[in-house]
């Protein structure tokens, strides 16, 4: 039985404990909110027609940011060129064929690690195999495939979650119909997987979009006149227009800035936001 | 090779209906000492049993005794799982369907399965029914509309769901979902259905509504259930075999096989009888 | 797999020159980093203790922080609460790191010379307080997932036998988690140690052996960045950057290897 005095101590650790958690709970909520308020707050004014349909004068003090989305748009859409087929592959095949063994594993292992690989690191290797090696040059070309490589892992890591949640009654019902593994994936797992593997890879391209060591020495550059016309063309993108603004640009313009920042935050959570929302609703549809 | 052959011809929709009065008992199975292992664990030995066309007949036993196993045999399922080691020869309509001699692929064209869980795809009616007929090759509109009504009328489905085959399949009830899977495997046109326990996760209305839709079936195929049900077996199969595992260091064996009605009535083996009156099991 | 050998190889070979010329363990125990200068001076030492000084200063605010936040949401937070608080960590981690060092000039920037009446505030310090903000969501989330995967009963078992809330937690959750939130701390270093751009804005950039937390640092990652863009490629300066970037890809997929191979264990355990 338990004495009085140590029941009232335990409550009193239970109290404190949840104080003392709690407090570390709303220390974290505290940051996310004035990170969003004060990005909001700082960048809201700037933000009109004109910022986003203008380019860059006067070293980016003034005028707006249009090149600079573009740019950021056009690599982003290469890289999802190149990681999605890539990796929703790769996903199928490690979840769907690749034989149960060491190997495997080792793949997997090789697969989350190559997650934890630094941006900056990325950005040596893109350099020197895209750039020099596979003489591609500065350009989004070779931001985008360094990026893909970056974003590799996302999109496997979701392709094999979503294929993981499909129910191996539905496998096996397609099976028993006399349709091949082939068209079983293509026909049933790969349609009821779609939405987990969309909404996994959105997540990870719009991560991709706030980079910028990966396109330090890739392609980005400080200002161009025009906007890119080719996939070899070099380009202007959100996050490096930040990085320079801050670091290169005597009396950067805190307005515009911001508002760039304000862009790039909002652009990427809208993605992620509207991508997530998707899948729920999917799920909801689809309950196993 | 007639066999093949017809079913070919019935897999494109070609009129068969004369040519099946001559054709030699038609999705029937043999069964000669087959085994069954999952690794080291023998899980079923020494089954010898026919199955004959067009009759419904049931496989009972107490639960892990094999006969989701020994069913999974018949439309060679048990490749899917792996570590599985199956033994002794299994024939359909005279021909070898076990190792090699056949393309699991196109066995299972021809013996179709209903799960225990109604499991249609993430898709409309009407695609889940045209499933197995788009596998085959099948793409003409009015031959799969047409495939489609048959197999929805064979299941009991198509009144209730004529006006609505675009609706997605998980808006139907479970038992109408149990019922649009036995029409999605009839429409394969196949010779025989598998059906491991279909009713067990449904209500006793569409339990009903699924043991009629087999009594109307067997005059188009042969019928292979699995159920728990002692009662449901009685109701609706011609033959029973009766499987028993009576130690876990022991594989699973074949008790007895026979007339459903003497089965039930006036079995051989004493271990029989005491099953179906719920002795243990 | 391919593309993870391909990076070291890259790395490797890019490096060679260096190595031959210069001489690994010269340049990891170098104290001088001068590459400009005639002969150029390549010792590493400042980069690596620039590197591990924020990182470490990093941890010990995004630790306590992180862990808390993670078994709160776990234990003591439910239904919509518990969303909303998930939701806000994965916001937090989308935050590109750019937008966290423009933050950290905007504010902390001042914040740390006025308190401490420094005449700079680009400091060790300024840097690890951004990245252990930024190295928050890693540890959260993977502790909790680490938390959450602790089975239900075991928690329902300690609670039978009269135990408080928080005295479950500590006596039974908390410790059948224990590798999985060790792997997050893992995991949230590699994290803080492989950052770079908003470093490389916050931290000032000299590359000397700092002697306190309110000194500038020059991390591994800010040299490489800050300096690739002006070296002669196949030149000796830009051999010795991929190594610097072959130190980086060792300490951290040997960081990331070791969490790796500790959530594997852990997930093993618990499933039956
Ligand atoms: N995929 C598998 N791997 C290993 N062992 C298996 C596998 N499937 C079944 N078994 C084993 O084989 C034995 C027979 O299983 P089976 O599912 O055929 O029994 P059952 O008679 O259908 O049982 P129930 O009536 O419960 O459905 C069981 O002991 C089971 O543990
Ligand atoms: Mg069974």
């Amino acid at each position: 039985m338990m004495t009085p005095s140590r029941r009232r101590k335990a409550r009193i650790a239970e109290t404190t404990a949840r104080m003392l958690l709690g407090s570390m709970a709303l220390i974290v909520v505290g940051i996310a909110l004035f990170v969003v308020g004060y990005i909001v707050y700082r960048g809201a004014g700037a933000l009109d027609w004109q910022f986003l349909t203008d380019v860059p004068r006067n070293r980016g003090r003034e005028g707006g940011i249009f090149p600079v989305v573009i740019g950021t748009v056009w690599v982003v859409g290469g890289t999802a060129a190149f990681a999605l087929p890539v990796g929703i592959l790769a996903g199928v095949y490690l979840s769907e064929y690749a034989p149960k063994g060491f190997a495997t594993r080792a793949v997997r292992l090789a697969i989350t690690n190559m997650a934890g690989v630094p941006s900056i690191v990325y950005g040596l290797f893109g350099l020197a195999a895209f750039v020099l090696l596979a003489g591609i040059g500065r350009s989004i070309l070779a931001a985008a495939l360094t990026l893909a490589c970056m974003t590799l892992p996302v999109v496997i890591t979701a392709t094999e979650e979503a294929l993981r949640q499909i129910p191996q009654d539905l496998r096996q019902a397609s099976l028993a119909l006399g349709a091949t593994k082939f068209r079983m994936i293509r026909t049933v797992v790969l349609p009821a997987a779609a939405p987990g593997i969309i909404t996994g890879s959105i997540l990870g391209l719009a991560r991709a979009a706030g980079e910028t060591a990966p396109i330090l020495f890739t392609g980005a550059v400080f200002q161009m006149r025009r906007i890119p016309d080719s996939p070899l063309s070099q380009f202007m993108a959100l996050p490096y227009h930040i990085y320079t603004q801050v670091t290169s640009v005597p009396e950067w313009n805190p307005d515009l800035v911001w508002g760039t920042a304000l862009v790039l935050v909002g652009g990427v959570s809208l993605v992620s936001v509207a991508a997530a929302t998707w899948r729920a609703f999917q799920r909801r549809k689809i309950a196993w | 090779m007639v066999t093949l052959a017809a079913a070919d011809a019935r897999a494109h929709g070609a009129p068969v209906a004369a040519e099946q009065e001559d054709l030699p008992a038609e999705g029937s199975f043999s069964l000669r000492d087959v085994s069954v292992a999952y690794g080291r664990d023998r899980v079923i030995e020494g089954v010898s049993m026919d199955i004959p066309p067009h009759a419904v007949t049931a496989l009972i036993g107490p639960s892990g005794c094999g006969k989701s196993t020994l069913l999974r045999c018949l439309n060679r399922m048990n490749d899917e799982l792996g570590n599985v080691r199956v033994g002794g020869h299994i024939t359909l309509d005279g021909q070898d369907i076990t190792g090699k001699a056949i393309d699991p692929v196109d066995l299972r064209m021809r013996v179709g399965q209903v799960f225990q869980r109604p499991n249609p795809f993430p898709m409309t009616i009407f695609d889940n029914v045209v499933y197995g007929p788009r596998t085959q090759g099948i793409r003409g509109r009015d031959e799969l509309q047409a495939l489609v009504e048959e197999s929805l009328r064979s299941a009991a489905l198509w009144e209730e769901v004529k006006k609505s085959l675009k609706k997605h399949a998980f808006e139907l009830s479970g038992g109408q979902q149990q019922r649009l899977c036995i029409a999605r495997a009839l429409a394969t046109k196949p010779e025989v259905i598998l059906m491991d326990e279909p009713a067990s996760a449904l209500d006793p209305i569409s339990t009903q509504q699924i043991e009629d839709t087999i009594a109307s079936l067997k005059d188009d195929v042969t019928i292979v259930i699995v159920t728990h049900n002692m009662q449901q077996a009685a109701r609706i199969s011609d033959r029973t075999a009766f499987m028993l595992r009576e130690s876990l260091e022991e594989p699973a064996h074949l008790i007895e096989v026979g007339e459903t009605r003497k089965m039930f009535t006036n079995p051989d083996d004493a271990r029989t009888e005491s099953y179906i009156t719920g002795r243990f099991g | 797999m391919v593309i993870l050998a391909a990076i070291a190889l890259f790395l490797a070979i890019n490096a060679i020159r260096a190595l031959r010329e210069a001489g690994l363990d010269t340049m990891l125990s170098g104290t001088l980093w001068y590459p400009t200068s005639d002969p150029g001076k390549f010792g590493m030492l400042p980069l690596v203790l620039g590197s591990l000084l924020v990182t470490g200063i990093a941890l010990l605010v995004s630790i306590p922080v992180g862990v808390g936040a993670a078994v709160y949401i776990s234990e003591f937070s439910r239904g919509a609460v518990k969303d909303v608080l998930k939701s806000i960590i994965e916001f937090m981690a989308a935050v590109p790191s750019v937008v966290y060092g423009l933050i950290g000039v905007a504010v902390l920037i001042p914040l740390v010379k006025d308190v401490f009446s420094l005449p700079s505030g680009l400091t060790a310090l300024t840097g690890g307080l951004i990245l252990g903000v930024m190295s928050i969501p890693t540890i959260v989330s993977i502790s909790e997932d680490a938390l959450h995967a602790v089975p239900m009963d075991l928690r329902q078992g300690s609670a039978a036998l009269g135990n408080t809330r928080w005295q479950t937690t500590f006596k039974v959750t908390v410790p059948s988690a224990g590798s999985g939130i060790f792997a997050a701390m893992m995991l949230g270093l590699g994290r803080a140690i492989g950052e770079t751009i908003a470093v490389l804005m916050l931290t000032g950039n000299a590359a000397v052996i700092p002697d306190s937390v309110f000194e500038s640092v020059r991390t591994m990652t800010g040299t490489i960045a800050a300096e690739m863009g002006e070296v002669v490629q196949g030149g000796l300066h830009y051999s010795v950057l991929f190594t610097v970037g072959l130190v980086l890809f060792v300490i951290t997929f040997g960081v990331n290897l070791a969490a790796d191979l500790v959530l594997e264990r852990q997930r093993k355990r618990w499933r039956r």
